[in-house]
């Protein structure tokens, strides 16, 4: 049984309230959530394929494709903007030569931009595989990005 | 998940239970026993209670563990201190606590020593925490360079060191809503009933009717704090008289406004006082059944919402029967899945209904047919967490909190270009200029504040001239800006006011749940205008027109997204570029006529030049020019011609010798 169907064997109603955290689910154990998933959904929910892509598609947090190694958020919130986020995110772009897709094409990275993530007190700010870096400027982002390349090569986890 | 020694039985006599629950619990905790008389089991309480409120025994090292302190390396901090202890064979308790709301000076660690006061040290980080601790353990002089003040009164000895409370940032604050917000472990039951919690909920179960539960809300004059304002009471009461048996609360933790973390560090930090204010809303409506709709992207929150909801159902403060009455009511999470438009009542219901999130008209109101067509109130997180405080020391004292006509207390994120960043709770209606200049501490060391956006993508921004505006509910609007969730980004000269609007218009347009037709293709049409105006329009002529014809009718465009879009989202859409058209003309005026940025932000508009001196006429610029806008032949200086370039910055990046710079210079066009 592959994880889809542990995810939907696992709950015991499975009601059109469920749709969402069932994506979620699915995502959170897969990095994204891919059609095979979403028509095992529909079948589960007892709703039209067309209306789990609908709802997936409405919300910023699910992704359709697959998710590189590392998970790069950059946060687009008003601080961060005044703090010159924009420099970020175009710098992430040129410098991992990102697809429009976000995924640069090792598939090692993933950048997504996100309208904020809460954090504003300390702005710019990023969130490196679930971890929260503040006070960014381009110089800190490479070095940051050096580290996770370092700790790719070694094993070592040089940035904890 | 955590055991709770408060609420442990003194002896066999005491039977509260989840399933047989004791209606003077909250009440025994402090006077305990009330239902027999023993010495001894009023002094294990007292000594259980003195425990909790000091947060443990020996010496305690809380440590500053929010989102924003996390992000200053609290975790690699607490390991430190973790190595040092065990290294040097000291015996101390560390306890993880919320964020103080001084995010700029995090990481805090405040140390209590037995028979000491809690002393309050900031500006750690992973770098220098081995000094810190050099200086506090080994070398004992608790009066270092990382000291900021003490918490609580202390002896004679210690009148040296300010109290925490009347330092700068502080001095100014109220503290309701953040009362123990970085004060009080929030992983514990314990530490939050040690310090009143629950005690609102006990009495409004036990001695009060919901319809007084909802006067004394409405008497208190509490307004919605999510951002429109409509009083609290006077929802509540709406829901408390629609007959129905199955009724529905909602608390509104989507905090999705960019520039608001009020509501995640309330949640991060006091967990247990947003459940209490749950509880009590959820008696005063009859609401049987509870959601936490918080955004995903507040994964901590949601942890310690979690663990604080399970705590609560294990001593049955949620459950059935809550402390010995006939009211019964739980608590479920939803994770948004990131959605703006989710900030709307009609939206979130869809939402957890497992739909789009998609508003619907208003009425019916939520509070007379809601989530499965049953009365609902919704509440924000900040709103709920001063219900306890109005029940717990009554109306009038909530009332009187605020600034003339206006009750209770705001918080605000205070972020931007500004020296002092972080959470500030004030009276409502203190002066704009209170919080930006006695408490944000003013501009960044030479640099001038130009506005501050209060309300996020619905807000508006306000300029210099008027920061002495008082921020209530109805002056801020007149101005054109909102209260909005509290969000207040500072900006300086060097940010430029037309930017801003389209990247509020951008946020807007790609939020924009596609529903009614004037937000959705107003608010693209508006982004296009706005975006076109931060470009120099290069080779048509089209465009050169478009840019003018789009200005002319940007404010009309904006009315009609204003008056004729469903929800507050389109409501309210327009705010950002019509305040920064009323008070910041003259950079439209720039961008327009001039095709220049006086902020020098908009790199479309910034201009090249190449620096002949060290040109060494490679063409490497010139092959990387994506519009044809350099000239020069090889080993000849070369030159940009300003009406073709896009200002992509593509020849910078090229120029091996680095000649090519953007100069500030003002150039009129005809």
């Amino acid at each position: 049984m592959c994880d889809v169907d542990q995810i939907i064997a696992g709950h015991e109603e499975l009601g059109k309230e469920h749709l969402i955290p069932l994506l979620q689910e699915i995502q959170a154990k897969e990095g994204y959530v891919s059609e095979t998933a979403m028509s095992k959904v529909a079948t589960a929910v007892g709703i039209p394929e067309s209306r789990v892509y609908g709802v997936a598609t409405f919300y910023n947090q699910f992704r359709f494709i697959p998710k590189g190694t590392h998970v790069i958020e950059v946060c687009r919130g008003t601080a961060c903007h005044v703090k010159q986020s924009l420099k970020l995110a175009q710098h992430l772009t040129r410098k991992l030569s990102l697809k429009p897709n976000g995924n640069s094409p090792d598939n090692k990275f993933t950048v997504i931009t996100v309208a904020c993530l809460g954090a504003c007190s300390i702005a710019p700010v990023i969130k490196l595989d679930g971890e929260f870096y503040g006070h960014l400027d381009v110089e800190k982002l490479d070095h940051l990005l050096d580290e996770v390349a370092q700790e790719a090569k070694g094993g070592s986890d040089a940035r904890k | 998940m955590r055991e709770s020694n408060l609420v442990a039985a003194c002896c066999n006599r005491c039977t509260h239970a989840p399933i047989t629950p004791c209606r003077d619990l909250i009440r025994c905790l402090s006077e305990g026993p009330i239902c027999h008389h023993d010495e001894g089991c009023a002094q294990k309480r007292k000594e259980n209670l003195a425990h909790a409120r000091r947060g443990g025994a020996g010496t305690l090292i809380f440590v500053g563990a929010g989102t924003c302190g996390r992000a200053n390396g609290a975790n690699k901090v607490i390991a430190e201190i973790h190595a040092f202890l065990k290294e040097h064979a000291i015996a101390a308790e560390v306890v993880e606590v919320g964020c103080v709301g001084y995010c700029q000076r995090e990481v805090f660690v405040d140390i209590q020593k037995v028979g000491g006061p809690r002393l309050s040290y900031c500006d750690i980080n992973p770098g220098n925490i081995g000094e810190f601790l050099d200086a506090v353990f080994t070398q004992v002089k608790p009066r270092n360079r990382f000291l900021f003040g003490r918490h609580g009164q202390a002896g004679a000895e210690w009148a040296d060191v300010p109290e925490v409370a009347t330092t700068p940032f502080f001095k100014q604050q109220v503290k309701v809503v953040l009362r123990n917000a970085g004060l009080i472990d929030p992983g514990a039951l314990d530490s939050a009933l040690a310090v009143g919690a629950f005690r609102a909920a006990s009495r409004a179960v036990g001695s009060m009717t919901p319809e007084e539960v909802c006067n004394e809300v409405l008497a208190s004059g509490l307004r919605g704090r999510g951002g429109a304002g409509f009083p609290t009471g006077q929802k509540w009461n709406i829901a408390r008289q629609t007959p129905r048996a199955q009724k529905y609360l909602i608390c509104n933790a989507d905090e999705g406004d960019p520039g608001a973390f009020m509501d995640r560090a309330v949640l991060e930090s006091d967990p247990f006082f947003v459940l209490e204010g749950m509880i009590i809303a959820a008696y005063a409506i009859g609401a049987s059944k509870g959601y936490i709709y918080c955004r995903a992207e507040y994964p901590l929150a949601i942890e310690r919402l979690a663990d604080a909801i399970a705590q609560c159902r294990r001593v049955g403060l949620l459950g059935n029967n809550i402390l010995g009455s006939l009211f019964s009511f739980d608590i479920t999470i939803k994770q948004g899945a990131g959605a703006f438009v989710c900030g709307e009542e009609t939206a979130i219901l869809a939402s957890i209904e497992g739909g789009r999130g998609m508003p619907r008209p208003r009425p019916p109101y939520p509070a007379v047919s809601g989530l499965h067509g049953k009365p609902t109130v919704l509440n924000n997180v900040e709103t709920l967490a001063n219900v306890p405080v109005i029940v717990d020391r009554g109306a009038e004292y909530f009332q009187n909190l605020g600034l003339g006509k206006a009750a209770g207390t705001k918080v605000f994120a205070l972020s931007g270009t500004i020296q002092n960043t972080g959470l500030v709770e004030v009276p409502v209606g203190v002066p704009l200029k209170t919080i930006i200049y006695d408490i944000g501490g003013g501009a960044l060391p030479g640099h001038e504040i130009k506005a501050v956006q209060i309300g996020g993508p619905s807000g508006g921004c306000i300029p210099r001239e008027h920061l002495d505006v008082a921020t209530d509910y109805g002056t801020l609007i007149e101005l054109g800006a909102m209260m909005g969730s509290g969000g207040m980004v500072v900006m300086d000269e060097r940010t430029c006011m037309v930017a801003i609007a389209r990247f509020f218009m951008e946020f807007i347009r790609n939020e924009s749940c596609g529903k009614c037709t004037p937000c959705r293709e107003g608010t693209t049409r508006l982004s296009e205008i706005l975006t076109s105006l931060t470009e120099r329009p290069v080779g048509d002529e089209e465009k050169r027109l478009e840019r003018i014809r789009g200005v002319l009718h940007m404010r009309e465009l904006a009315s009609t997204v204003k008056e004729a879009s469903l929800c507050g989202l389109g409501q309210t859409a327009a705010n950002p570029v019509l305040s920064t058209l009323r008070f910041f003309r003259d950079e439209y005026e720039a961008h327009v006529i001039d095709q220049r940025c006086p902020a020098g932000e908009c790199q479309g508009l910034a201009i090249y030049a190449v620096d002949n001196a060290t040109c060494v006429g490679c063409l490497l610029c010139k092959k990387a020019c994506p519009s044809n806008a350099i000239v020069g032949e090889r080993k000849q200086a070369h030159y940009i011609l300003v009406d073709r370039c896009i200002g992509c910055g593509s020849c910078v990046s090229a120029c091996p010798k680095h000649s090519i710079h953007v100069i500030q210079e003002e150039r009129a066009y005809a």
